[in-house]
């Protein structure tokens, strides 16, 4: 390993530590500032005596200065204890770890899907800029990025399960059981729809980028050049532009991880598929607050890890910059 | 010697969007004639970021789809249409562009001089081809390997003239070959442009650099804001330029350090501003009413081209 | 002859100057009228009417009519209308927020790098969450929309101010006027602020159809405004009960009409763009 490589890994690994604690006080001093009352949120309105209420109150620490509480919240998290969800009644991490999983497989299906066509689309309408096919593609991504995502869902939802009756409506597990009986069938019905949501969500933006991006790398003085000794046509595309394109494009797709962590929540909650997203839009709404301090926490390294990708592709692949390396090691 | 290339008339313009949308017409190249012949070096000057780059662009028709081009072109007697440009471009017709930067920054050097073959046979020999003329320019094999940045800018010139050589060309369009190079280096680049000249190709070269111009080619086109305004015989460019028929272009010699470093008043118009009638009366000596109004056609005087009404004669 | 004159064009009556003035007054009159009608439509049109109720779109109800007979075409007018009241608000709040992050940044390199490190964590959580943790620390309601979207939406505009003002700054004029001992305050009237107005002007125009957006979303995900509000969000939310009954139109058109209006707030935006920036128009 090289210096520039251990100096990579010592700056991520410091800006990652730095960042969640910063978004877990953030997170936490946010949720303190509401006015959701953790006591009533675990007793659901169950009626106990003032005495097993004060027991309760001290266990969640209503009465505390908010830097003790801030401080009990940040060494029970370093101790990985994230406490107990308040609506399932078992640990946080149980219940992320359950429905990330199924979260994610929607999540990377759904990136690979949108970055494959939406790479192809934007490929095609820059090659063709102005023309008919160029102006449809356009059309298509200022629709999809002007349209609210729970709506598309919605439409989808109409079309294939209430119109054509291809897939039940309201596939979801209820809220309040963690694991479920779902053969493997079953949640492949179950993630079809969202995932077909989610990518035509996930399209426009990649493809919008990756058509200007080729726009821009068309115009170039070395395409010109290109040009110039006779390349043309697809060839020259090929051989001169698609990789200049994919790197930029590849890191963008990378960076949309927020986005598409968005997407699933609103998505997940159309169609009651039983994922982290649904979970995080249930605790807030149920007031649970461990479980929504955990699912923001496991969010943000989901959106971390998509950045460290983008970085690490910026860093290694792009040979302008490896050979930096070369001359740092000299 | 024959005529490899006549361009006759050609004028290139554009409309530009300003601030607030308004349109405005941009003319980068008006009324241009010449010719370039084999054994012969044709310098085109003129100030620098005035589109010059677009003469070069034109002939290989690569120019931008907004561009609006008049005119015509003749490639050996033959109009040069689109198709026959893109027919002799990279080939017949080469070039040799400005910078490092019209190297692809993510390809290697030896891929973008080769060019795309399909044909694996055909491939293979290009590739020798290119060895042996990228050892004649003193390019190492590391070179085939590097990327763009790793090129030095003396390498990078060498890299874009050997590129050109590659098909045998018998015109090459030179753009700027000299600025941003230490001295050594432009000397070399101007032998190898000479040499190329005595092997029968015919070039047009590109540049705002006077001494450029004078070193290496045998006549010189001179433009002034997108004019062609007096085509000459570089030798002329001696003694007091006695032989220079037009005022712009004696002044310009004339205020060059070693000849009598006379500087003339005014200066250029810019080009969203060329004036009505000659595009040099504004700073003129010699102008008369004519001038304001009319623009002078180009007239031969001698082996001269002059686009003036009263050319000057020999002595001040 | 000059050819640098303006000439107006046979063939195409409108240039494309006239062209983006005339797209942008136009999509402005949409969306005032809009706005507007929130106040002029009579809402005696919602009371129920459970003789009209889930009727499919004619040319009397032409969006329908939901479960208590209300027509889903008034109903879509006034749920705009709040988008947009509730977008214009968090706008103001974010460009302020912007403007004040943006300017703060030039002060120094221990507040630019505090200022970076705010965009930072904001930037490291999934929008919508941080949203619903925003809202939920306001309380929810009218109060906890606005100032959720609100407080979120500033980091574009901050970001590409603070890039700005550092290039700015490193000018030779505004160095020039340093030297000269002009005041900060003077320079940055005479050559900041001219220069990131217009950054401003298009950056608070494209921010509202992504607060648009954000309201409805939160709106739908049930922690927006109180469920007896007309907001988009929520009648997307209210038809999810309905829709396997197959009356498809009480979410097609509020939807649909949701779309018009984030995609007329960016076409504006744009087109803006266009007119301030000539250099985006020519490619």
């Amino acid at each position: 390993m090289n210096n520039k490589t251990k100096k990579f890994i010592r700056n991520k690994a410091i800006h990652f530590i730095v960042l969640m604690f910063a978004v877990a006080i953030f997170s936490f001093i946010l949720l303190e500032l509401s006015p959701i009352d953790p006591v009533n949120a675990y007793l659901k309105q169950a009626v106990v005596s003032p005495e097993q209420r004060l027991i309760l109150e001290q266990y969640w620490g209503v009465n505390q200065p908010l830097t003790t509480k801030v401080w009990g919240w940040l060494s029970n998290l370093l101790q990985g204890n994230l406490g107990n969800s308040l609506i399932y009644r078992v640990p946080v991490v149980d219940v992320i770890v359950e429905r990330f999983k199924a979260s994610f497989v929607l999540m990377i299906i759904s990136w690979i899907i949108s970055g494959f066509i939406g790479f192809g689309l934007g490929i095609v309408a820059g090659k063709n800029k102005g023309g008919w096919i160029d102006k449809i593609i356009k059309l298509y991504c200022y629709i999809l990025q002007s349209a609210p995502s729970f709506w598309i869902g919605l439409v989808i939802l109409i079309i294939f399960s209430v119109e054509l009756g291809w897939f039940p409506i309201g596939l979801g597990v209820p809220i309040g059981t963690v694991s479920t009986d779902a053969t493997i069938w079953q949640w492949i019905a179950r993630l079809v729809l969202p995932t077909l949501t989610l990518s035509l969500v996930g399209v426009a933006p990649i493809a919008m980028y990756t058509r200007n991006e080729l726009v821009n790398v068309l115009s170039s003085e070395y395409i010109l050049f290109a040009r110039a000794r006779g390349e043309s046509g697809w060839p020259l595309i090929e051989r001169q532009a698609l990789r200049n394109v994919l790197l930029p494009a590849l890191t963008l797709q990378f960076q949309n991880f927020s986005e598409l962590f968005g997407g699933a929540v609103l998505v997940e909650q159309v169609f009651s598929y039983p994922g982290i997203g649904q979970t995080a839009v249930a605790a807030g709404l149920q007031s649970d607050v461990p479980l929504l301090l955990g699912i923001v926490l496991i969010s943000a390294v989901f959106v971390f890890v998509g950045n460290l990708m983008a970085d690490i592709l910026y860093y290694f692949v792009d040979p302008r910059i490896r050979e930096n390396e070369n001359l740092d090691r000299n | 010697m024959s005529k490899l290339l006549e361009v006759d008339k050609l004028s290139i313009s554009f409309s530009q969007y300003v601030k607030g949308l308004e349109q405005r017409e941009l003319k980068v190249i008006s009324d241009l004639t010449m010719d370039v012949n084999d054994h012969e070096i044709l310098a085109v000057l003129g100030s620098s970021g005035s589109g010059k780059s677009l003469l070069a662009h034109a002939i290989l028709g690569i120019l931008p789809l907004n561009a609006k081009v008049s005119g015509s072109m003749k490639y050996k007697g033959e109009e040069l249409t689109e198709e026959l440009k893109e027919e002799l471009r990279g080939k017949k017709i080469s070039f040799i562009p400005q910078s490092v930067n019209n190297l692809n920054p993510l390809m290697k050097v030896k891929e973008q001089a080769i060019g795309y073959i399909e044909d694996e046979s055909e491939k293979e020999k290009i590739q020798k081809k290119q060895r042996e003329i990228f050892k004649q320019y003193d390019l190492s094999e590391e070179v085939d390997e590097m990327y763009p940045f790793q090129l030095s800018g003396g390498m990078a010139r060498k890299v874009l003239i050997s590129t050109a050589l590659l098909n045998d060309p018998e015109i090459i369009i030179a753009d700027e070959p000299t600025p941003g190079l230490d001295e050594k280096s432009v000397e070399e680049t101007i032998n190898n442009l000479v040499e190329l000249k005595e092997n029968g190709i015919g070039m047009i070269l590109i540049t705002h650099d006077i001494y450029t111009a004078i070193n290496t080619s045998d006549r010189i086109a001179i433009l002034y804001l997108g004019y062609v305004i007096e085509i000459t015989e570089t030798k002329n460019f001696s003694g007091h330029g006695e032989n220079l028929l037009h005022p712009y272009t004696r002044s310009l010699y004339q205020a060059l350090p070693e000849n009598d470093f006379k500087l003339t008043e005014g200066h250029q118009p810019s080009y969203l501003n060329i004036p009505k009638g000659c595009p040099y009366h504004e700073n003129c000596p010699n102008k008369t009413d004519k001038c304001d109004n009319i623009l002078p056609e180009l007239k031969t005087i001698g082996n001269t081209i002059v686009r003036c009404f009263n050319p000057l004669d020999g002595g001040d | 002859m000059t050819e640098t004159n303006k000439k107006p064009n046979v063939l195409i009556p409108l240039n494309l100057r006239t062209k983006t003035l005339l797209i942008i007054v136009i999509s402005a009159l949409i969306l005032v009228s809009v706005f507007l009608s929130n106040f002029l439509i009579d809402s005696s049109s919602l009371t129920s009417n459970f003789l009209n109720y889930n009727q499919a779109p004619s040319l009397e109800h032409i969006f329908g009519t939901d479960w208590m007979g209300r027509d889903m075409f008034t109903r879509t007018i006034l749920g705009l209308g709040i988008s947009i009241g509730v977008g214009a608000f968090a706008s103001v709040i974010s460009t302020i927020v912007a403007i004040l992050l943006g300017v703060l940044s030039s002060v120094n390199v221990v507040v630019d790098e505090f200022v970076a490190a705010v965009i930072d964590l904001f930037g490291s959580i999934p929008h919508i969450l941080l949203i619903i943790l925003v809202s939920l620390a306001f309380g929810g309601g009218y109060y906890g929309v606005i100032m959720a979207v609100g407080l979120t939406h500033w980091t574009p505009l901050a970001r590409i101010l603070r890039a700005e003002i550092k290039k700015i700054k490193t000018t030779e004029y505004v160095k020039l006027a340093n030297e000269l001992g002009k005041s900060k305050l003077w320079i940055a009237k005479k050559h900041i602020l001219p220069l990131i107005i217009s950054q401003i002007i298009v950056g608070v125009i494209l921010m509202f159809p992504h607060a648009i957006m954000h309201e409805a979303s939160i709106s739908f995900l049930g922690f927006g405004l109180p469920p007896h509000e007309p907001a988009i969000g929520i009648i997307l939310s209210e038809s999810m009960k309905y829709l396997s009954m197959g009356y498809w139109w009480l979410a097609f058109y509020p939807g649909l009409s949701l779309l018009i209006l984030v995609l007329l707030f960016d076409v504006i935006g744009e087109n803006v763009h266009k007119l301030l920036d000539p250099t985006s128009a020519q490619a």
